[in-house]
């Protein structure tokens, strides 16, 4: 049995006390003195043409710098899917989208002078939901969308509003209904939402004379928006720098680059001076990117025992007005389409949607909290037309090692987690066996209902990471590496990695907290859960690295073979005769003759790391390998309905997930708990509200409902560790885990408390009224 | 529409004990002038329109969003940041109970928790949630903040004393 010393741990944050204390440095907050400000201008309108705009009263305003419009510097950008203007160029196709851009010494004048740019927008009709954008007749959203530059596997369908389809075919589907001897069939629907990261979204940006590109960004994805500004603007890549200090919350809406551009575009034209373009709340919530929304459809085949035999999935993701991230999120969802269960057919159509709503981007899960929405609230529909407990259904179904995925990946130990055991380990918790799945008393009930998950990641299959470890003389160590601190913990996680394999103390190990892209190795991106895996295997490459140029010192030094010599508790020392060796310390930097002259020089770890084993799927069956592994996990939400007034209260949310290694557990927990509490919130109020005319009704907290203190319920949350091989310690992704079986596990409790299916989120009591009302005159019908 | 311009005016600030002589714009907010004149960006704006309450200070030891404030109101008042807690009871039980995350609530957060613990030294959960339901945490799941909290509340129950 190996010791771990670090592991395992709750060792505290690395940036704790300057979080306390006000310290710790957001991007908003570094000292702006003799910078201008930009303020967008952002349109009034969801759907229209720009008939004009009159920026000259904006130009006379106190302070004005330089007003721009999209003809300034007509460009698309947008990955994967080149298809979106920084600022819109003769059409605005969302309500929030900046139309012309101000700069100005101040932000109030900036703020003043925006109000005087004099937009004109002729109308067009609003495509409100994907369900209407891929009607026949439906308006185009794009007219020249074969026209579009592609960056990755992308299939947009020319003269329609589909941005991406991806399919899935396995299996015989015919086949699948002849065994079938019960079929469910149900539609499900969840709006846009938004991240809500309290750190609304901020960008810097300068060019200076020698042509050097200074940006500084709230950002998850700071090595992409140098890559993209280099694409998009044709500067070379040497020439920019972006810094990323300490970000307030990101949950994928800050993976993508949008301020950036912008900010930019306006310090191009004031002679590259540095100019800040903060977000208000409002524009966070609806000019930047959003959280996807999905219409869908899905139909079941079942043998009586419960076995699974046909799937047929359809989703509509209304990707909003330009396609970003939601036309990989539409692949994501497809890839995974079944939820962690054994289906042997397959058929699944999934479209992302342009529609005159914001446009969507990733967010924590990645189109997984969707899907499994879908997949789980079927699951129980069929539970109960098969009259089988609802988690045993689940169990004798639930996918393991020699089971194929949709996308015919063949699972093993390593490659998915064991779902089984995190399902017989929940019904523990939550004491499923003891206490009945509904309690009436009075007019209060009391329910349980249940969801499990599955998650891989849609990485490149080229995606890494790399890290150096940098010796201190006094034998402590800095390690230098790509990975944003958005609050997920991550730098806290590989101090414990480094310490680990040097057999330190965590507390000698300090990570650096700001990325800089000049002087950090690269990483791919602070998301999709995989920054412990990619940085952790660079991280303890270069721990190995740094322990081998120790053991070449001191192997001088103590006069032996290095492969007799052993590193830990700060010295390097013999195997077989731990008594004789020397400090780290006296060798860090080399080790100092009486002379002067050291044996060797600083010791400097260096390690990398890139994804094995990807494959993009293909076009026709989505056949291929999406990503490393598929963490599960199994979750439980009890409320108390109240019959009357038709409110609830979550009393207990649960979960059980494989974190393969739980290497910090306060840490565990907190992603756990905070993406539970994230999951109810959206699923039980958080929604977007258009009117017809495509315009946002609710863009501020004060009419955009979140969980609040008080709305918290009790949760409970356990793990279990099944190993992934290819990781450090074997550790799985856990940061969006959380949140993906809530919106499932609040619908199934509630469609039990209340008799009837709730298949569309946001599940207020206003929803629940509407549904009844709907509903009257047919009986429990769940 | 023309823009009037407004002249600004001197004013002197008691902040964290000291008194700091500012100019600024009548309609500047007390949270900009803390931020971008005092340089105190401890308090953070979440939305400035009074909903969130990332940008909370003390005003005479009673939680105030600095957001909806004018800067020329705090005249005369005693203004606390986060700059000006050190070594409390409520911030170490934040670092002890794990009450954060990103961090970005985290000032706005313990400014009220601190006057809550002050003001409410026997504060149950309803007088608990009416306070802290103010502030918008996106991170954590708020039980480590309840958690924080409330061990600052009954650790002075036992001490018997109710500390500053
Ligand atoms: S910034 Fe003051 S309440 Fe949100
Ligand atoms: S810790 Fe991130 S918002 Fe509270």
């Amino acid at each position: 049995m190996r010791q771990f010393l670090a592991i395992g741990t709750s060792v505290p944050r690395q940036e704790a006390s300057e979080k306390v204390t006000g310290i710790a440095k957001y991007t908003n907050d570094i000292n702006t003195t003799g910078l201008l400000h930009v303020k967008m201008v952002t349109s009034s309108c969801a759907h229209g043409t720009i008939v004009s705009i009159d920026t000259s009263k904006a130009r006379k305003a106190p302070g004005v710098r330089a007003v721009l419009t999209g003809r300034d510097f007509p460009i698309l950008t947008g990955s994967p899917l080149a298809d979106r203007p920084p600022i819109a160029i003769d059409k605005v196709r969302y309500h929030g989208e900046p139309v012309a851009v101000v700069v100005a010494d101040q932000e109030y004048q900036a703020m003043n002078a925006a109000k005087l740019v004099d937009v004109a927008y002729h109308p067009l009709p609003v495509v409100n939901s994907p369900t209407e954008a891929i009607r026949s007749q439906a308006p185009l959203v794009h007219e020249n969308l074969a026209s579009y530059k592609r960056f990755e596997a992308v299939y947009p369908v020319p003269g329609t509003n589909i941005a991406n389809h991806v399919k899935i075919r396995k299996g015989d589907m015919q086949k699948g209904w002849a065994e079938s001897d019960v079929a469910i069939e149900a539609s499900f629907s969840i709006p846009q939402s938004d991240h809500a990261a309290m750190e609304t979204r901020c960008a810097t940006a300068e060019i200076k004379p020698n042509g050097r590109v200074e940006i500084y960004s709230a950002s998850q994805s700071p090595y992409v928006i140098r890559d993209m500004l280099s694409l998009f603007f044709s500067i070379d890549p040497s020439q920019i720098v972006v810094h990323t200090p300490l970000v307030g919350g990101a949950f994928g809406g800050k993976a993508p680059v949008q301020l950036e551009f912008i900010a930019y575009l306006a310090s191009k034209a004031v002679g590259g001076r540095k100019v800040k373009l903060v977000n208000s709340r409002e524009e966070d919530f609806i000019t930047s990117p959003v959280h996807i929304g999905l219409d869908a459809k899905v139909k079941l085949g079942a043998t009586k025992q419960g076995k699974i035999v046909a799937a047929e999935i359809t989703y509509l993701f209304d990707g909003g007005a330009y396609s970003d991230r939601a036309a990989i999120i539409t692949r994501a969802a497809a890839q995974d389409c079944t939820g962690p269960y054994r289906i042997d057919n397959v058929h699944c159509d999934s479209f992302c949607m342009y529609t005159n709503h914001p446009y969507a981007t990733s967010f924590r899960g990645f189109g997984h909290p969707e899907l499994t929405f879908v997949i789980e609230r079927a699951m129980d529909i069929l539970a109960a037309r098969l009259n089988l407990d609802p988690l045993t259904l689940r169990r004798q179904i639930a996918i393991g090692p020699g089971d194929t995925t949709p996308t015919q990946t063949v699972l093993t130990t390593s490659n998915v987690g064991n779902l089984a055991q995190c399902i017989d380990k929940l019904k523990e918790i939550i004491r499923w066996n003891d206490e009945p799945q509904v309690v009436v008393e009075g007019h209060k009930v009391r329910t349980k209902g249940v969801s499990c998950f599955w998650k891989n990641s849609s990485t490149p299959t080229d995606a890494g990471a790399g890290a150096v470890l940098l010796l201190n003389r006094d034998g402590s160590a800095r390690l230098v590496c790509g990975a944003v601190e958005i609050g997920q913990g991550t730098k806290t996680v590989l101090s414990q990695i480094v310490a680990e394999r040097m057999k330190m103390n965590v507390d000698q190990i300090y990570v650096e907290m700001e990325v800089n892209t000049d002087t950090c190795p690269e990483h791919w991106k602070t998301v999709a859960s995989r920054s412990t895996l990619l940085v952790g295997r660079a991280a303890l490459a270069a721990a190995d690295d740094a322990i081998r140029q120790l053991r070449h010192i001191a192997s001088v030094v103590l006069g032996c073979s290095a492969d007799h010599l052993e590193i830990g508790f700060g010295r390097v020392y013999q195997k077989d005769n731990p008594q004789i060796g020397v400090q780290i310390s006296e060798i860090a930097h080399g080790y100092r003759l009486p002379n002067g002259n050291t044996i060797g020089s600083q010791v400097i770890g260096r390690g990398s790391y890139t994804m094995r084993d990807l494959t993009s799927l293909d076009p026709e069956t989505g056949k291929g390998n999406p990503g490393p592994e598929w963490g599960v996990g199994a979750q439980a939400v009890e409320v108390e309905f109240d019959t009357k007034d038709l409110t609830y209260r979550v009393v207990r949310a649960s979960a059980v997930i494989d974190a393969g290694k739980v290497m910090n557990p306060k840490a565990a927990r907190g992603q756990m708990t905070g993406g539970m509490s994230m999951g109810l919130s959206f699923a039980s109020r958080e929604a977007f509200l258009y009117n017809k005319a495509g315009i946002i009704q609710n863009p501020r907290f004060r009419t955009y409902k979140d969980h609040r203190y008080g709305d918290h319920p009790e949760y409970l949350v356990d793990f279990v560790e099944t190993p992934h091989l290819e990781a450090p310690y074997g550790l799985r992704g856990i940061g969006e885990h959380g949140v993906i079986g809530m919106p499932a596990a609040l619908a199934n409790s509630l469609s039990l408390a209340t008799g009837i299916a709730m298949n569309r989120l946001p599940l207020t009591p206003e929803a629940i009224w509407r549904e009844k009302k709907e509903n009257t005159g047919d009986s429990f019908r769940f | 529409m023309t823009i009037p311009r407004i002249p600004k005016v001197s004013i002197d600030l008691l902040v964290n004990n000291e008194m700091r002589n500012v100019v600024v714009r009548p309609s500047d907010t007390l949270l900009r002038v803390l931020r971008e004149v005092l340089g105190l960006t401890g308090a953070k704006p979440g939305c400035e329109n009074g909903d969130c309450g990332s940008c909370t200070v003390l005003i005479d030891g009673w939680p105030m969003k600095s957001c909806i404030m004018l800067a020329v109101e705090a005249v005369n008042q005693q203004i606390t940041t986060i700059e000006g807690l050190k070594d409390t009871p409520i911030q170490n039980a934040f670092l002890e109970q794990w009450a954060f995350q990103c961090g970005y609530c985290t000032p706005g957060f313990i400014m009220n928790c601190h006057a809550l613990v002050n003001i409410h030294p026997d504060a149950n959960d309803k007088v608990i949630q009416e306070w802290l339901e103010s502030n918008i945490c996106r991170c954590t799941g708020y039980e480590e903040i309840e958690a924080a909290v409330k061990s600052v509340l009954s650790k002075q129950r036992s001490d018997g004393r109710y500390s500053h």
